[in-house]
């Protein structure tokens, strides 16, 4: 697998201006208020991780992005469009896929329909062959029938694989390691990494801070609904006790 | 001889399967729109039976008023009646998504009374007739019964339409968009799919199969303006026994109650009004989603 993805190289340049700008964002879930003026920048083909404690904010920022929270407020602005007054759907086609927590596999579509989901956003998705040499599992899991009987791995190869397909340059990963074995992990580990490679722009939300340091560039501290700090990779080791006290471990 | 023992003529059990049946094509085609509706729409549509009504007085109106005839209704009026539930679904059901069921279904019972109301009021109760197209007049002796052609192209119509129906959910990209919308809005719309737009073309689908079967219906039964309501009520019955929201279950519930319909009405005749909903109190007894119904 040394051949590149037909993927990121050829977004179009935003002038040096980060490719994705988030700024002063807020949400709510009914009347519960969540984020709060949360601010954060990812550059063309950088992979950032939001790391913080459980019920920090750092899932609900992604479905802020998404468009697919109750209320939400402030600016996001993606390859130069604000996109804060949108609908999900006009915000995923300007290229963004977003990967749920729980998933999203549809147990009353067989797997090839759950792949074969979402439609082409952009030109230079992967093709289904190129989906099945990422996650060879999949292929064998491809004439059984519902989604909902993959193991918790492959169902998490189906969700990131059907995104690719797509041409969706910028990703939005909600914990694709959560629960999963460790050689899943490992797997998940060095898709992202070539994803990386091959130009595309990642923002992770993880727990497992090791993961989330094997991958990203830079780390973005979340505590209640904002951006408390932000972290080079490069210093991770250095802020080894910073970053336990943020996250409590 | 079997039919000296069951105490019946085999000429009065089979045209009374053969009436199972055709009620059962209405059951099943109605049902079937309910369901699909429901799913997506998480509505339970009481202006179901109003809009198999205007099927049928569609085709009656449409003859009286314009002179076109049945195969004209059979295409025209489905995609009028469609239509106004795309209107209909735009301008008021679409604001109760985020509210409880109960809203949609005084909404939908409503507007079922105010179509009943104002064709009443214009009509009267009393029924127009509406002929048999001549090229469907007539019948087959098949030997142990005599089966009027009218009877035939309904239950083939209805067969077709519902099993078309079901392969284009159940087998189709345009299927599969469907049921993931059904199981997850907001996932499939945050992949790019216009969701509100697919509710939107669900319900007018749904709607213009009730039309369809008023307009299938309109030679048969009496065309008056309340010829949905006393029909609805049965149907409901079998889509709570089908399962809400299951496709296929609602096909073959429609059509087999009817057939059960039928058979009661040879063997026990007192009970036949009344034995869907003596099933219908069973099935909730011991299996309340339904009998295809997924327990979610």
């Amino acid at each position: 697998m040394t051949e590149t993805l037909p993927a990121a190289a050829e977004t179009a340049p935003t002038g040096g201006a980060p490719l994705l700008q988030v700024r002063d964002l807020e949400a709510w879930y009914g009347e519960s208020h969540v984020l709060h003026k949360l601010s954060f920048d990812v550059g063309q083909g950088e992979v950032v991780t939001l790391l913080g404690r459980n019920g920090a904010g750092k899932s609900t920022t992604l479905k802020a992005i998404m468009g697919i929270i109750g209320k939400r407020r402030g600016s996001v602005v993606y390859a130069g469009r604000e996109t804060i007054a949108m609908p999900s759907r006009q915000i995923a086609r300007l290229g963004i896929g977003y990967v749920p927590e729980e998933r999203g596999i549809f147990a009353t579509l067989n797997v090839e329909e759950n792949l074969m989901l979402p439609p082409r956003v952009q030109p230079g998705g992967l093709t289904v062959e190129q989906v099945f040499e990422l996650f060879p599992n999949l292929r064998e899991r491809l004439g059984s029938s519902a989604g909902s009987k993959l193991s918790g791995g492959e169902q998490q190869m189906l969700s990131i694989g059907r995104i690719l397909r797509t041409g969706a340059k910028t990703l939005l990963l909600d914990e694709p390691t959560e629960g999963l074995a460790p050689v899943i992990v490992q797997q998940i580990g060095a898709t992202i990494e070539r994803l990386k490679r091959d130009g595309f722009t990642i923002v992770l939300v993880e727990q497992n801070f090791r993961f989330a340091s094997r991958v990203a560039d830079r780390h973005f501290i979340v505590e209640q609904g904002r951006v408390v700090d932000m972290i080079p990779n490069a210093e991770m080791d250095a802020s080894i006790d910073k970053i336990h006290a943020y996250l409590g471990v | 001889m079997l039919f000296d023992l069951l105490g019946v003529t085999p000429q009065a059990l089979f045209s009374q399967l053969l009436l199972g049946l055709i009620n059962g094509s209405f059951y099943a085609m109605l049902s079937l729109g309910l369901a699909i509706i429901f799913g997506l729409l998480n509505i339970i549509n009481f202006t179901h039976g109003a809009q198999y009504m205007l099927g049928a007085f569609g085709s009656w109106m449409l003859l009286h008023y314009t002179g076109l005839n049945y195969w004209y209704a059979l295409f025209l009026v489905p995609i009028a009646v469609g239509f106004t539930g795309v209107i209909l679904e735009r301008l008021l059901i679409s604001r109760l998504y985020h509210l409880d069921h109960l809203y949609g279904l005084l909404l939908t019972f409503g507007l079922a009374l105010i179509i009943q109301g104002l064709l009443r009021n214009e009509y009267g109760i009393s029924g127009k007739p509406y002929a048999i197209p001549e090229q469907l007049r007539g019948g087959q002796n098949l030997g142990f019964m005599f089966l009027p052609n009218y009877r035939a192209w309904v239950i083939a119509v209805s067969i077709v339409v519902c099993f078309g129906t079901w392969y284009m959910i159940e087998r189709t990209r345009l299927g599969a968009y469907l049921r993931a919308a059904t199981e997850n809005p907001t996932l499939v719309n945050a992949f790019g799919i216009n969701v509100p737009l697919m509710i939107t073309a669900t319900y007018g689908f749904g709607v213009a199969l009730a039309a369809l079967a008023g307009v299938l219906a309109a030679p048969i039964y009496s065309v008056h303006p309340n010829m949905g309501a006393d029909l609805i009520i049965v149907v409901f019955a079998v889509v709570v026994i089908g399962g809400m929201g299951s496709i296929l279950g609602a096909i073959l519930t429609g059509f087999g109650l009817g057939l059960v319909e039928g058979l009661t009405r040879v063997f026990y005749p007192e009970a036949s009004a009344v034995v869907i909903f003596v099933i219908m109190a069973i099935v909730l007894l011991v299996k309340p989603a339904g009998l295809f119904g997924r327990t979610v």
